[in-house]
C-alpha cells in the first residue's frame, strides 16, 4: 500500500512538470483525484479490510489525496495567473496618449478676488452687503459729508444721469454702502459689513478704467478704534497679498472719515527693498480708511456719542493687478478669451 | 504746491543737515504727500567764468573758439551761441558736469579742442516760461561784478531745493509758505518767525478819494488800500528766484510782489491801475451774458453764478479767478489799488472750472483765513514801499461780513485714546497741540483747545484727534482685532453658486462694461422700457446703461473671433438698468450665456447647437430647484435678434424670465447661441429646500414606443401627454430616437418609458394597461400612429 502511494506521488510530481494549460489540469484531476482516478481507486477494496486496517488505509489515502489536491491547485493557480498576466499584457495601452479633455470653465479674476475678500470677511463675522450701482447724489456724496460744491468732488469726476446732474449717478465709490448699511439698520445698532461692487468714474488709461471695482468695509460699535482698523487691515492684506505683507498708516483726508489714513503695504514685487514698481520706496499705496466722521454717523441716524467705527475702501482691480501681475487694467475688462480662460485653477491657500 | 526751501527758511530755522528728501518724507508722515523733491537746478560742476578771447572757428560759420577763465585755469571751449563775445561773464559747465541734457565730455569740435560748455538757462533745465527774451537767444550773461570760479548756481541765486507736494483738499492753509512753516514747526518743534508788516503810510486817507461797495453775499471780506508813485522795474533777484522755485513767472516788481505775498500768506491779491479805474470798486454777481476781457486778452461771457469786481459802468475783474485787461498794471502804472478779499469758495470753484484754474482760484476754493486777508494787504504795502518805491496812502477800505473765528474745542484724553487705540499721556497731547501752535488750557477733566483760524479744517473733537494722531505718528498705532460679539457672516450664496455651476459646465466668465451705445440698448429684448442715459458721457459708444447683457457678450464674441478664437462659451452675471413707468430707476440682476463654435475640445470635437445651450439652461434651472416648473414657449417676448425658428421664451411659473435661441443671421452670420435670464425675476420664485427621496428597492419595467406624428408636433407636447396619461407609475420618459420626414411631413419619435412603484414589484399586466392608455392618449390627441417595430 505504502509503495503504491509513493508511486502515485512520484508519478504526480512527474506529471505536473509537463502541465501548462487549463485542460492539462482537468486531465490531471481526472487521473488522480477524479471519480476513477488512481487515488480514488485505492479505496476500492476497503470494504474487505478490518476496522483497524480501514483506519490506517483511510489515513494514508486521505493524506495522499490532500497532497495531490494541494499540488494540483497550486499548479492551477500558477497557470491561471500566467493566463491573466498574458491577457493584461495584451490590454496594456499607451498611457501617454492625450486624454479625453473635459471642457474647462473659469471664473473672472474679479470674481475670484471678490470671493477671496468675501470668504475672509465672512469668516470674521461680516455680512456681504450689496448696494445699487445707480445711486442718488445724497447717498453717494451728501450723506458722506461731501456737500454740493465740495472740493473733494474734484477727484471723482462723476457720471451723472441725463437730466439728473447732482441728483442721480452711477456710483463713484462703494463708500455709499456705508450710508445704505446704516440707514438699513433699524435698531441703529452694531454693523459689520463689506460691500464689493462696480464703481464708475470719468477716467481711462493704463491704470484707470471708467468702470472698476472696489470693496468697502464698515464696522460700527461702541469701542472701535484706529487700532482695530489697523489689525483688521493687517489680516486682510496678509490674506490677499501674502503673509509677509506689512501695513503702514499715513495720515490723509477723506470727508467721510476723521481721522483719515492712507494705507500702504510693503511692495509685493521687491518685498520692501525698493524697486521700480514702488518707486524705490518699498511701499505701495493701496487703500484709504479712517474713523467714520461723526457727521456721517449723525446723518444716518447714529449717535456719535455712543457709536464710533471704522471704514475702509480699496480697489479690487489694483489688488488683482498686483496678485496676478496684470500690467494694464484694460486687460481685465477686455474679455479676451485667452486672458479669461487662464483663471481656471485654484489659488494657493 | 511747490515749496522752496529758501523761501520757507525765512520763517523757520530748518537744520541744515536735513536733506530735502528727509523733509519731504517727514511731511508725508504727517499726511502731506509729495511727488518729487530735489534741487531746483539739477546740475553739477557749474562755475562762473569770463570769456578772455573769442574768435571765429576756422571750419564753421557759427562756432566760436573761446578762452575762458574759470578762476583756477583758462579753458579752451568751443561755443555756438550767437551772443558769445570777449569780456562776458558766463556759466561754464566743466568736463564731467551733469546737465539735464547729459554729461559734458572733453572733445574736439571740427578739429578744435573743447574742455567744457558755456551754458544757456534752458540748458540748466529751467522751464521755457521762466526765460527772459535775451535768455532765449543764447548763453546766459552774468553781471559784470560776478567773481570767477565760484559755483554758478549759487551766483545765480538758484541754489534752492524744492518739494512738489500733492496736498489734500482740506489743507488749504498749506498753500502758503507760512502754513508750511507752521507744519514743519510742529514736526521739528520749532517756532515760526514773525512776518515783517512794517511801512510808513502818508497822511492822506484812501477814503478821501476811493470807495468800495459790496453788493453780494458771495463776498464775506473785502479790503482795499492804495499805493502811489510806484516804480515799475525788475524785481530783486531773491523775489524772482523764489517765484521761479514756486513755479510762477516773474513779470515786474509790482506784479511779482502780489504773487510773492500770495505765496507767503496764501491770500491772493489783486492790483488795479488806479488811474484807469475811477473811484469806486463794486463787488457784485455778474449779469447773464455780461462780457469781460480778462488779463489774457480773452473775452469771457459770464453768468449770475460768477462774481465780478466792477466800476459803476462795467466789470473790471473776475473775482478770485483773473483780473480784467482794462485795469491791468503795466509799465507806465503809477498808482495802484490793492485788493485783498474772500469770495465764496463754491462760486469760485464753479467759475474757475468753467473759465480757468489759477493759483488764486485754487486758494479761494479751499477757503481762506480772514486774518491772512488783513496780513496780506499789510505785507503787500511793506514790500511795495521797499521794492517799488511806493508811497502808501493812509487808511484802508474795509467790508467785513466774515464770521470765521478761532475754533474753541473741549477734548478729553479718554476720547483720544478710544478713537486712536493708543496709550498717550496728557502731557504728550498738550505738547503736540502746542507744537501745532494751538492754545491749550488744562481743565483737569478735559483740555480746552483754541485753534487759530488759519487751520480752518479743524472744527470738532475728531479733527483734533487727527492732529494728535498725525504728530504722534499714525503708523505707531499697533494693530489689534476688534473684540466683537461672534456673529455669523453671510453672502449671496445663490449668485456665487450660479457662477461656479456655469464654470463647472465649462463656461468662461466675462466682465464687460455697463455702458453701451444708445443705439443698442433696446436690442436683444422685446421688453418696453425707458433706458437710462448719461448726462455727459465720455463717448457716444458708452452713453447708455445696458438693459440686456447680450449686446456685450456678442461684442466679446466678435472681438475674440477677430483674433481667431471662435470657440467661445461664456457667461456673465451683471445688472441691467431701466427707468420704470413711475420714473424710478431700477436695476435687475441678469445672467447671460453665449455659446459658439466647438464646445468640447480635443478628441471629441462638436459644434454647439441649440440643444447644448438648452442643456446649460436645464442644468442651471434644475440646479436652482426649478425642475418641472419651467417650459420653453414660443411667444411675443422673443427678440428680433434671435432666429425665429430656433428660439424660445423661458417661462417659469407662468412668467417670462428669459429668452434662449440662435442669433438671427442679420445679427451674426455664425452659429451663435445665446440665453439671458432675469435672475431678479427668476429668484423671486421660491424653491423648497432639497429633500431626500427613498430609492425604490423594486426594479423598474421599461417599455419602448415610437409615434409617427406631424412635424409640427413638439417633443414637449408629446412628453406632456405621456406624463399625463402615465400617472404615478410612470417614473421616467426618455426620447431615444428621432426620425424626421419618415413620411410626408411626418416624423417618428421613439420613447423609452420606465414604470416603477416604490413599494412593490409591478406586474406586467398592470404596466401594459398604463402603457396602452398612454398610447391611446397620444394617438388620439395628435392623430399619431404607433410605428411598427
Amino acid at each position: 500500500m505504502q509503495e503504491n502511494i509513493n508511486n502515485i506521488k512520484e508519478s504526480l510530481v512527474r506529471d505536473l512538470e509537463s502541465v501548462n494549460k487549463p485542460q492539462d489540469i482537468v486531465d490531471l484531476k481526472a487521473k488522480y483525484v477524479g471519480k476513477s482516478g488512481c487515488i480514488t481507486e485505492l479505496t476500492k477494496n476497503m470494504r474487505d479490510l478490518s476496522i483497524e486496517e480501514k483506519k490506517t488505509v483511510g489515513m494514508l489515502v486521505n493524506e495522499v489525496k490532500n497532497y495531490a489536491n494541494d499540488l494540483i491547485s497550486k499548479k492551477e493557480e500558477e497557470i491561471n495567473n500566467a493566463i491573466l498576466n498574458e491577457k493584461l499584457n495584451k490590454e496594456s495601452i499607451d498611457i501617454t496618449l492625450p486624454s479625453k479633455k473635459i471642457k474647462r470653465g473659469s471664473l473672472h479674476p474679479m470674481t475670484r478676488m471678490v470671493e477671496e475678500f468675501e470668504d475672509l470677511f465672512v469668516s470674521m463675522g461680516f455680512t456681504v452687503f450689496e448696494g445699487p450701482e445707480l445711486e442718488s447724489d445724497e447717498n453717494c456724496f451728501q450723506k458722506l459729508n461731501i456737500p454740493k460744491g465740495h472740493p473733494a468732488r474734484d477727484a471723482q469726476d462723476t457720471f451723472y444721469l441725463k437730466d439728473e446732474v447732482e441728483n442721480f449717478l452711477l456710483r463713484s465709490q462703494t463708500s455709499t454702502a456705508q450710508v445704505r448699511a446704516m440707514e438699513a439698520n433699524e435698531e441703529k445698532g452694531p454693523i459689520r459689513i463689506v460691500c464689493p461692487g462696480k464703481v464708475y468714474r470719468r477716467d481711462e488709461d493704463a491704470t484707470h478704467s471708467h468702470q472698476f471695482m472696489q470693496i468697502e468695509g464698515l464696522v460700527i460699535d461702541k469701542n472701535i478704534s484706529m487700532a482695530d482698523l489697523k489689525g483688521t487691515l493687517e489680516v486682510m492684506m496678509k490674506r490677499i497679498l501674502g503673509e509677509k505683507t506689512q501695513v503702514r498708516f499715513r495720515p490723509s483726508f477723506f470727508p467721510f472719515t476723521e481721522p483719515s489714513v492712507e494705507v500702504d503695504v510693503t511692495c509685493f514685487k521687491c518685498g520692501g527693498k525698493g524697486c521700480s514698481l514702488c518707486k524705490q520706496t518699498g511701499w505701495i499705496e493701496v487703500l484709504g480708511a479712517g474713523m467714520v466722521h461723526p457727521d456721517v454717523l449723525t446723518m444716518s441716524g447714529y449717535d456719535p456719542k455712543v457709536y464710533q467705527g471704522f471704514a475702509f475702501g480699496t480697489g479690487i482691480d489694483r489688488m488683482a493687478m498686483f496678485k496676478y501681475n496684470i500690467p494694464d487694467i484694460r486687460t481685465i475688462y477686455g474679455n479676451d478669451i485667452r486672458f479669461i480662460e487662464q483663471f481656471d485653477r485654484k489659488d494657493e491657500d | 504746491m511747490l515749496l522752496s526751501r529758501k523761501f520757507v527758511s525765512d520763517y523757520i530755522d530748518l537744520d541744515e543737515n536735513l536733506t530735502i528728501n528727509e523733509i519731504a518724507e517727514a511731511m508725508t508722515g504727517v499726511g502731506n504727500e509729495y511727488d518729487d523733491a530735489g534741487s531746483l537746478i539739477k546740475c553739477s560742476k557749474l562755475v562762473t567764468g569770463e570769456v578772455l578771447e573769442c574768435v571765429d572757428h576756422p571750419d564753421s560759420d557759427h562756432l566760436h573758439c573761446c578762452k575762458v577763465d574759470v578762476g583756477t585755469e583758462v579753458l579752451d571751449i568751443v561755443c555756438g551761441a550767437p551772443n558769445v563775445k570777449k569780456g562776458l561773464k558766463v556759466i561754464v559747465a566743466l568736463v564731467g558736469a551733469k546737465l539735464p541734457g547729459g554729461e559734458i565730455k572733453k572733445g574736439t569740435i571740427r578739429g578744435q579742442e573743447s574742455n567744457g560748455m558755456l551754458c544757456s538757462m534752458a540748458e540748466l533745465g529751467l522751464d521755457n516760461k521762466f526765460l527772459k527774451p535775451e535768455d532765449k537767444e543764447g548763453i546766459h550773461v552774468l553781471p559784470q561784478d560776478t567773481p570767477l570760479g565760484v559755483d554758478a548756481i549759487k551766483a545765480l541765486g538758484l541754489d534752492d531745493e524744492v518739494i512738489d507736494f500733492e496736498l489734500t483738499s482740506n489743507r488749504g492753509d498749506l498753500l502758503s509758505i507760512l502754513g508750511m512753516a507752521y507744519e514743519l514747526g510742529a514736526i521739528y518743534n520749532k517756532k515760526v518767525k514773525d512776518i515783517d508788516l512794517s511801512y510808513t503810510a502818508n497822511s492822506d486817507d484812501i477814503k478821501n478819494s476811493f470807495k468800495i461797495d459790496v453788493q453780494t453775499d458771495d463776498c464775506s471780506l473785502f479790503l482795499a488800500k492804495k499805493a502811489i508813485n510806484v516804480t515799475i522795474k525788475e524785481s530783486p533777484e531773491f523775489i524772482k528766484n523764489r517765484l521761479i522755485a514756486s513755479g510762477i513767472r516773474p513779470i515786474n516788481n509790482v506784479v511779482d510782489i502780489s504773487n510773492y505775498v500770495m505765496l507767503e500768506t496764501g491770500q491772493p491779491l489783486h492790483y488795479y491801475d488806479a488811474n484807469r479805474l475811477g473811484n469806486t470798486l463794486i463787488v457784485r454777481n455778474a449779469n447773464d451774458n455780461e462780457k469781460l476781457t480778462t488779463l489774457d486778452s480773452q473775452e469771457r461771457i459770464l453768468s449770475r453764478e460768477d462774481i465780478v469786481i466792477a466800476d459803476p459802468n462795467k466789470a473790471v475783474g473776475l473775482a478770485g479767478v483773473m483780473g480784467g485787461l482794462s485795469t491791468e498794471v503795466e509799465e507806465d502804472t503809477k498808482d495802484i489799488i490793492i485788493e485783498s478779499a474772500i469770495f465764496d469758495s463754491i462760486k469760485i470753484r464753479k467759475t474757475s472750472k468753467k473759465i480757468l484754474r489759477s493759483e488764486a482760484s485754487n486758494r479761494f476754493e479751499k477757503g481762506l483765513d480772514p486774518k491772512r486777508t488783513y496780513m496780506a494787504i499789510e505785507r503787500s504795502c511793506a514790500l511795495l514801499e521797499k521794492y517799488a518805491d511806493a508811497t502808501i496812502v493812509g487808511g484802508m477800505l474795509e467790508y467785513n461780513n466774515s464770521n470765521i473765528t478761532d475754533a474753541n474745542i473741549d477734548i478729553t484724553i479718554d476720547k483720544i485714546k478710544s478713537v486712536l487705540g493708543i496709550n498717550i499721556s496728557k502731557e504728550e497731547v498738550i505738547s503736540i497741540f502746542e507744537r501745532l501752535g494751538f492754545t491749550v488750557k488744562d481743565n483737569n477733566e478735559s483740555l480746552n483747545v483754541i485753534v487759530p483760524s488759519r487751520r480752518r479744517d479743524i472744527k470738532i473733537v475728531e479733527d483734533l484727534i487727527e492732529e494728535v494722531g498725525r504728530i504722534y505718528g499714525m503708523d505707531k498705532i499697533e494693530g489689534k482685532l476688534p473684540v466683537l460679539e461672534t456673529i455669523k457672516g453671510s453672502y449671496d450664496k445663490t449668485k456665487r453658486a450660479i457662477k461656479h455651476k456655469l464654470a463647472d459646465l465649462g463656461l468662461n466668465e466675462t466682465m464687460s462694461y455697463t455702458l453701451i451705445p444708445n443705439s443698442e440698448v433696446h436690442k436683444f429684448t422685446k421688453d418696453e422700457f425707458t433706458e437710462v442715459t448719461l448726462n455727459d458721457p465720455m463717448s457716444e459708444d458708452r452713453n447708455t446703461l445696458r438693459y440686456s447683457l447680450l449686446y456685450s457678450l456678442n461684442e466679446i464674441y466678435k472681438y475674440n473671433k477677430a483674433r481667431n478664437n471662435s470657440n467661445i462659451s461664456i457667461f456673465e452675471l451683471a445688472k441691467g438698468f431701466y427707468k420704470d413707468s413711475e420714473g424710478t430707476y431700477q436695476e435687475e440682476s441678469k445672467l447671460a450665456v453665449l455659446m459658439a463654435g466647438e464646445y468640447k475640445l480635443d478628441i471629441q470635437r462638436e459644434n454647439v447647437d441649440f440643444y447644448y445651450i438648452k442643456g446649460v439652461m436645464e442644468e442651471l434651472l434644475y440646479f436652482l430647484g426649478y425642475e418641472g416648473r419651467y417650459s420653453l414657449q414660443i411667444n411675443d417676448t422673443i427678440p428680433n435678434e434671435l432666429h425665429p425658428g430656433v428660439s424660445a421664451a423661458i417661462v417659469v411659473n407662468g412668467t417670462n424670465v428669459g429668452i434662449i435661441g440662435k442669433l438671427h443671421p442679420n445679427v451674426s452670420k455664425d452659429n451663435v447661441y445665446v440665453m439671458e435670464i432675469n435672475l431678479t425675476k427668476l429668484l423671486s420664485f421660491r424653491t423648497g429646500s432639497m429633500k431626500y427621496k427613498d430609492v425604490s428597492k423594486f426594479p423598474g419595467i421599461y417599455k419602448d414606443v415610437a409615434f409617427i406624428v406631424d412635424n409640427k408636433v413638439t417633443s414637449q407636447d408629446i412628453e406632456l401627454a405621456i406624463k399625463k396619461a402615465g400617472g404615478r407609475l410612470l417614473t421616467n420618459i426618455q426620447i431615444f430616437d428621432l426620425y424626421p420626414n419618415i413620411e410626408d411631413n411626418k416624423k417618428s419619435m421613439a420613447y423609452k418609458l420606465c414604470f416603477q412603484d416604490p413599494s412593490r414589484t409591478l406586474e406586467d399586466e398592470e404596466v401594459m394597461q398604463v402603457f396602452n392608455t398612454i398610447i391611446d392618449s397620444v394617438t388620439s390627441k395628435f392623430n399619431a400612429k404607433v410605428r411598427d417595430k
